[in-house]
């Protein structure tokens, strides 16, 4: 039996949109049950089935509350005495041993337990029964698991009031400390009551920070010292620069004059390289590098206003936002500027105006970060706008490697230290994304969503397997990245070196086009006179169109007139011709009209 | 009692071994080598810990019972061997 529905369709209507409509269910075709045919069917009997007896389990996830903890100590006095002996009388004590000794348990328990004990201290002393046996053979290739990163700690800011957590940096020495500078970067909107300090947290207790800083305007940025450990360099909100020693206490042991300082938020800091590790730069919004000394702090002694026209005009200087410096490249250093331009310097410089060797840009808006590559520094990496990209100091066009573009904003970014291939970018919508390009160049390796607000800064540890990140209401979130994406592959230094100068070829071959195009078309535009009738022809269209459509109406406009008068003249004539031909030319008016211009145009 | 006195000594004479003591139920020591604070919490925590382990085997499977205990520390090996009323510890100093 055929079951078949049939409908209708007019020829006009076909290509016509869809435009669906309720109806109620409409039954087609309703086949009831025949009982004859039940007498077909022969019964089975037995019928084998499979069941399983087993107990049933589930399984349950829970988090639980995130618990204080203490560290405690406990003094262990001597105790376990009887009762008749008092443990701090010598000679009782002695007398108790004495007649224990003499118990003829203990000779025996003494016996046996010496017998075991001398095998096992005989069999230490023997082999070491804990050696590893296959510790010198190539560890194999773990197989491909699948890259993994996990949260360990939550540092939270204890103040009620909460701030960005705006910069954060690892003790030098073992990394087992962390400053985190706390700012609030909303212009003018700090809340009022918001307390300046910022911590240094010791990663074994998430509860409470180990020290505290108190500047006198919130810190933008902080860095640790990497020749000396205990001395911090922190840039303030205000423009000042100060220097903490961590022995000394809490409060700033140096602050620079504010006359002389930035006159915006600091926004990049770092240590030089120096004998006596006391120079530093710093860089902010207000167009300026200053060096300092933090013997001598209250003046800078060098300043270098960015302004690419190298005409030293504060006015027109560019913004620095990041700022870079590599201490294998002591003479060199770059500056991240808030309009999208990586500006490269040379201390070295004798004129002022030679300090900016050159320009990058290609980003549309502030590059938050910009770090070169550990491995080859001839690349670096900024993170700006909606993407990060990767540049080569030779491609000055366009970086030679770059994302796409991401649904949030991109706000920090930093290379790891262990492998040339693998870095780091934090968005505004709270996620980490790991890239790995030497195993996939469009996506990250890994996305993960570290909390709910903006992460506003990365760091990475020395060892790369720690990565802490701040975010917008100051929680610090320390995660361990899975050791897939901490340890060096095998070639891929090579990989990666190799991919550089391709992707640097590339560019240079597009760069080298470009320029050809460029010089052919102005040989062009100089041997013609037209260009400027062109020109003129451009500026003129929009009139020319309005002209147009005026015209268009003034012509729909007289027809319409004359059919009318054409009407009334045909009225004496057969009443209902005319009124017909009327109510013709009434409705079909529109498209009558157009018919009626096209001829007319056609003729 | 001698041979008690010659069993310990020969214990102690062994290479590496720092320190030996004998501790009774109650966590108080018999006899021992090593000043009086370090044996006090040496015997404090490994009775414990000795009571903890005998426990757990015993817990798994009541046939079975504890013989013997070995810690191995970065810096050294603390091995336990347990009776029913005493406790022979021995700190030795693995050479590798």
């Amino acid at each position: 039996m055929e079951i078949v529905y049939v409908y209708l369709k007019k020829r006009s209507e076909f290509g016509k949109q869809c435009n669906f409509s309720d109806r109620p269910a409409d039954l087609n075709i309703d086949i009831l049950p025949n009982p004859e045919l039940a007498a077909q069917f022969v019964e089975r009997n037995p019928v084998d089935t499979g069941t399983q007896c087993s107990v049933s389990m589930s399984e349950h996830e829970a988090n639980t509350e995130r618990f204080e903890m203490e560290s405690r100590g406990v003094n262990h006095v001597e105790g376990g005495w009887p009762k008749d002996v008092n443990p701090l009388e010598l000679e009782q004590t002695i007398r108790f041993r004495k007649k224990v000794e003499k118990d003829e348990n203990y000779i025996n328990a003494i016996m046996q337990l010496g017998l075991i004990m001398e095998h096992c201290i005989k069999q230490n002393n023997a082999i070491d029964i804990y050696q590893e046996y296959f510790d010198d053979e190539e560890e194999v290739e773990v197989t491909e698991e699948a890259s993994s990163a996990k949260t360990i700690n939550v540092f939270r800011d204890p103040q009620e009031i909460r701030r960005t957590a705006t910069h954060l940096s690892w003790h030098p020495d073992g990394n087992r400390k962390l400053a985190v500078a706390y700012s609030c970067l909303d212009f003018q909107r700090a809340p009022v009551g918001m307390s300046h300090e910022s911590y240094i947290w010791d990663l074994e207790n998430p509860n409470r920070p180990e020290m505290a800083l108190k500047p006198s305007s919130p810190l933008v940025t902080l860095e640790y010292n990497p020749k000396d450990s205990h001395v911090i360099l922190g840039g303030c909100y205000n423009g000042q620069i100060a220097c903490w020693d961590t022995r000394k206490g809490s409060l700033v042991a140096e602050l620079s004059t504010i006359e002389f300082s930035h006159r915006d938020p600091v926004y990049g800091s770092i240590w030089l390289q120096s004998k006596t590790g006391t120079e530093c730069f710093s860089a902010s919004t207000d167009g300026q590098v200053m060096w300092w000394d933090i013997r001598k702090i209250s003046e800078p002694t060098e300043v270098v206003i960015l302004d690419i026209t190298k005409k030293e005009q504060l006015e027109s200087a560019l913004g620095a936002i990041s700022l870079e410096f590599e201490p294998t490249l002591p003479t060199k250093f770059m500056v991240g500027t808030e309009q999208g331009i990586v500006i490269s310097c040379n201390r070295k410089a004798k004129t002022a105006a030679e300090k900016i060797v050159c320009t990058f840009s290609g980003h549309h808006g502030p590059i938050y970060a910009l770090q070169r590559n550990p491995f080859y520094p001839k690349n670096f990496l900024t993170v700006g706008d909606w993407t990060a990209r990767i540049w080569s100091e030779d491609s000055r066009e366009s970086s030679i490697m770059w994302t796409k573009y991401h649904m949030a904003y991109l706000t920090d970014g930093a290379w790891s230290p262990v492998r040339p291939a693998v870095f780091f970018t934090t968005k505004m919508d709270g996620t980490l994304d790991i890239w790995d390009f030497v195993f996939k160049q469009s996506d990250p390796a890994l996305s993960l969503k570290v909390c709910d607000e903006a992460l506003f800064c990365l760091r990475v540890q020395d060892n790369g397997c720690l990565i802490a990140c701040g975010s917008q209401n100051g929680t610090t979130t320390l995660l361990e990245v899975s050791s897939g994406l901490s340890t060096l592959q095998r070639n891929e230094r090579n990989i990666a070196s190799s991919m550089f100068e391709r992707e640097t070829r590339r560019e240079k071959i597009l760069e080298a086009r470009q320029k050809e195009m460029r010089l052919k078309e102005k040989g062009k535009a100089e041997g013609k006179d037209d260009d400027q009738r062109d020109e003129e022809l451009a500026t003129n269209l929009e009139e020319m169109v309005a002209q147009a459509e005026k015209e268009f109406f003034d012509i729909v406009f007289t027809e319409l007139k004359k059919k009318e008068v054409e009407a009334m003249a045909k009225k004496t004539k057969p009443q209902k011709k005319a009124s017909l031909e009327m109510d013709e030319e009434v409705e079909g008016d529109y498209t009558g009209e157009e018919e009626e211009v096209s001829d007319e145009k056609s003729v | 009692m001698t041979e008690v006195e010659e069993t310990l000594k020969r214990i102690q004479s062994h290479k590496g071994v720092i320190g030996t003591m004998v501790v009774n139920a109650e966590g108080i020591p018999i006899r021992t080598t090593l000043d009086n604070s370090t044996t006090v919490q040496y015997a404090g925590l490994l009775h414990q810990l000795t009571i903890k382990a005998k426990s757990t085997i015993r817990d798994i499977d009541p046939q079975n019972d504890l013989t013997f205990l070995r810690i191995r520390s970065k810096k050294h090996e603390i091995m336990v061997a347990p009776d029913k009323e005493y406790l022979l510890i021995v700190i030795q100093n693995p050479c590798e």
